[in-house]
């Protein structure tokens, strides 16, 4: 009996050993991402981003010799549950850090909460409500719609255009682009001639451009997503209009070019540069970058989207911090976060700054125009 | 001015034509058994993706379009064989409801078949757009309308010709009756899903062209072809072109000459007149109370 008990009991204490020296905590990140529902576009390739990257870095020996582990909920686009879900990953999953929210409806709504605990948040959305005012543990990825249009109205502005024709969706994303067309105009001498909007699931919106034909506009531009943008841009050329026409980074897609077929001929819009990563120069510092993430999605997931890469900048902007906060203290890797400088994402050079919680300038847009069924840098 | 509003009417006409063909669909259904189908909408989105994916696989578009909407009455008789019939003898009520989970069932086997992506397919005939005074329009919206009438003529031809379409009418009036008389009210039922089944995909791949197709496109359409139906006298075909081509030329004129962000709330307000005023549509025959 006391052998038996004596061999228990060496069992045991190898056993703690054994996990002892094994089990350094993992780096748990913490995600909300809209994997269903209307945004699925969005949150799916963001989903499969983190899960590619964060395994691929365990492969590699993880972070500071901690494996990552990757906690994530699904919103279905639902604000509510984003909340709920992020008061879950603080208190009871007890996360490092958040990379996720991607609708700016669900980000808007998890701030406060974020704010309160005090843990580091990098957004996928991309209102720039999110970091203005500057909120002190609130960062993101990607472009905001802002950048946008000051893309086009630079394009405009070049080739002597001002007065402009919109023509917008009745979606957020729509509607938050049509309030930065306004707000932007007079700052680029752009006179706005015509504003009509439409559902986003109507089938025809002749009626909406005819009433611009026959206004004095010199272009239009239309801020949309899905397939509406597809129809507006082939009832463009049913009208038999021939003015520029300018899309969003919205359509970066190439379902955009299958839909809307030789109409897309001649559209021009800013877009992030994953998608014209072969055409950058070599002496581009993000083509290798790009090129390597291009690669990599696609090789499991089939075609790349830039929404995937907002993931993979917040991930890789949130393990660098880490790394060089040396360790996961939050407000260190809140500061570190901050301190972000020239790092290389794929959707262009981060700064951060206490004053820019995105770090991107215009410049991290390319004006690109649909040239034979694809797309090429404007020059 | 003038050459504006040819275009708005125009365009009211070829929306209008879209939202009768989805409409039309919904009659038969109604005919045979006094149910509003809400998977009317997913019929026509089944229809038009199978020939998306078939052509993709290599079909000549013809032959995809023949063989997506057999699919798509396949697809018809099977939900009624499954899902309505060993509901029988529910009420009306029940079996709306029971299309209604049909129809998101469907949507999710659409979803993971073919994903989120929205598709296209090609036009029939063309994208140069035809010249009609100062106005434009599509080959394509015209394949819609020159289909649309044709099919209205079948099917009312059908109804009021035939005897398998009077039995069709016979059931919905009096079931019992019906199968007193020696209808089989089952294979009439089934009849009528397989047939209304067809409808929406021909609707589905005719419109297809120009509003492509996604796994939840069946959702506005079917709204819309439904509203179209309602206006016009549910289960009377002809009312259902009247419905879809008036609610298109309100939507048309109200986005053109009004406001665009108001043709919506335009088209809606029109519906609940007409369903206020006239609440069996505008060419449905007044229901008799059965006693």
């Amino acid at each position: 009996m006391k052998n038996l008990w004596q061999t228990t009991l060496a069992a045991v204490l190898l056993c703690a050993s054994v996990s002892w020296a094994s089990a350094a905590e993992p780096i748990k990140i913490g995600s909300v991402l809209t994997v269903t529902g209307p945004a699925s576009f969005l949150g799916d390739p963001e989903l499969k981003t983190l899960q590619m990257y964060v395994e691929d870095l365990n492969a590699k020996g993880g972070v500071k010799g901690r494996k990552l582990e990757l906690i994530h909920y699904d919103t279905g686009g639902n604000a509510k549950d984003a909340v709920n879900f992020v008061k879950r990953l603080i208190k009871n999953d007890n996360v490092d850090l958040i990379v996720g929210g991607t609708t700016t409806g669900d980000t808007l709504a998890v701030i406060p909460d974020v704010e309160k605990e005090g843990i580091p948040f990098i957004s996928l959305a991309g209102a720039v409500e999110i970091i203005e005012p500057v909120k002190k543990w609130v960062f993101k990825t990607p472009h905001t719609d802002r950048m946008a249009v000051a893309k086009i109205y630079e394009d405009l502005r070049k080739r002597g255009l001002t007065k402009v024709a919109i023509i917008t969706g009745d979606g957020g994303f729509d509607k938050s682009g049509r309030e930065q067309l306004l707000k932007l105009a007079p700052q680029y001498g752009v006179t706005l001639v015509a504003d009509e909007s439409y559902g986003n699931k109507d089938t025809d919106m002749t009626a909406q451009l005819t009433k611009i034909r026959s206004s004095d506009a010199q272009a239009i531009i239309n801020f949309g997503l899905g397939q509406a943008p597809a129809i507006v841009t082939k009832n463009i050329k049913q009208l038999g209009i021939t003015l520029p026409l300018y899309q969003s980074h919205g359509v970066a897609s190439k379902t955009f070019i299958d839909l809307a077929g030789d109409a897309a001929e001649g559209v021009r819009l800013p877009a992030a540069a994953l998608v014209v990563a072969e055409q950058l120069p070599d002496a581009d510092p993000q083509k290798p970058v790009l090129l390597a993430y291009k690669n990599k999605y696609e090789a499991k997931h089939g075609p790349v989207s830039t929404f995937g890469g907002h993931a993979y900048d917040g991930l890789m902007i949130a393990v660098a911090a880490i790394q060089r906060a040396g360790g996961t203290d939050k407000a260190k890797v809140r500061d570190e976060i901050e301190k972000t400088q020239g790092f290389i994402g794929t959707g262009g050079v981060f700064n951060m700054t206490p004053q820019d919680h995105m770090g991107l300038t215009v410049d991290a847009f390319k004006l690109v125009e649909i040239r034979n069924g694809s797309w090429k840098i404007v020059q | 001015m003038l050459e504006q509003f040819l275009q708005f009417l125009v365009t009211g006409v070829t929306v209008g034509s879209l939202y009768a063909l989805v409409g039309l669909g919904f009659a038969l259904i109604y005919n045979a058994s006094d149910v509003v189908n809400f998977a009317q909408g997913e019929f026509v989105m089944l229809g038009a993706m199978t020939a998306i994916a078939l052509l993709g696989a290599g079909l000549p578009l013809p032959l995809a379009a023949i063989a997506a909407t057999l699919a798509a009455i396949l697809v018809g008789l099977l939900l009624e064989r499954f899902a309505i019939e060993p509901a029988q003898g529910a009420s009306v009520v029940t079996t709306i409801i029971i299309t209604i989970g049909a129809a998101i069932f469907l949507r999710g086997v659409a979803l993971l078949l073919w994903g989120k992506d929205f598709h296209a397919l090609p036009s029939f005939s063309g994208d140069a757009p035809i010249r009609l005074g100062g106005a434009t329009v599509l080959p394509q919206s015209l394949w819609v309308l020159g289909v649309t009438v044709l099919l209205v003529g079948l099917v009312r031809a059908f109804f009021n010709r035939t005897l398998l379409g009077k039995a069709l009418l016979a059931c919905s009036f009096n079931r019992a009756a019906a199968q007193l008389v020696g209808i089989n009210v089952r294979v009439m039922l089934r009849l009528a899903y397989g047939l209304s089944a067809g409808l929406g995909a021909i609707a589905g791949i005719l419109i297809a062209p120009i509003t492509f197709s996604s796994y939840e496109a069946g959702v506005m359409l079917g709204l819309k072809g439904f509203s179209a139906a309602i206006v016009g006298g549910i289960g009377n075909p002809m009312g259902a072109v009247a419905g879809g081509v008036l609610l298109g030329l309100l939507e048309a004129l109200g986005a053109g000459l009004i406001s665009s962000g108001y043709k919506d709330a335009i088209a809606f307000l029109f519906v609940l007149m007409v369903l206020f005023f006239e609440p069996t549509g505008l060419f449905g025959h007044k229901a008799a109370e059965r006693v």
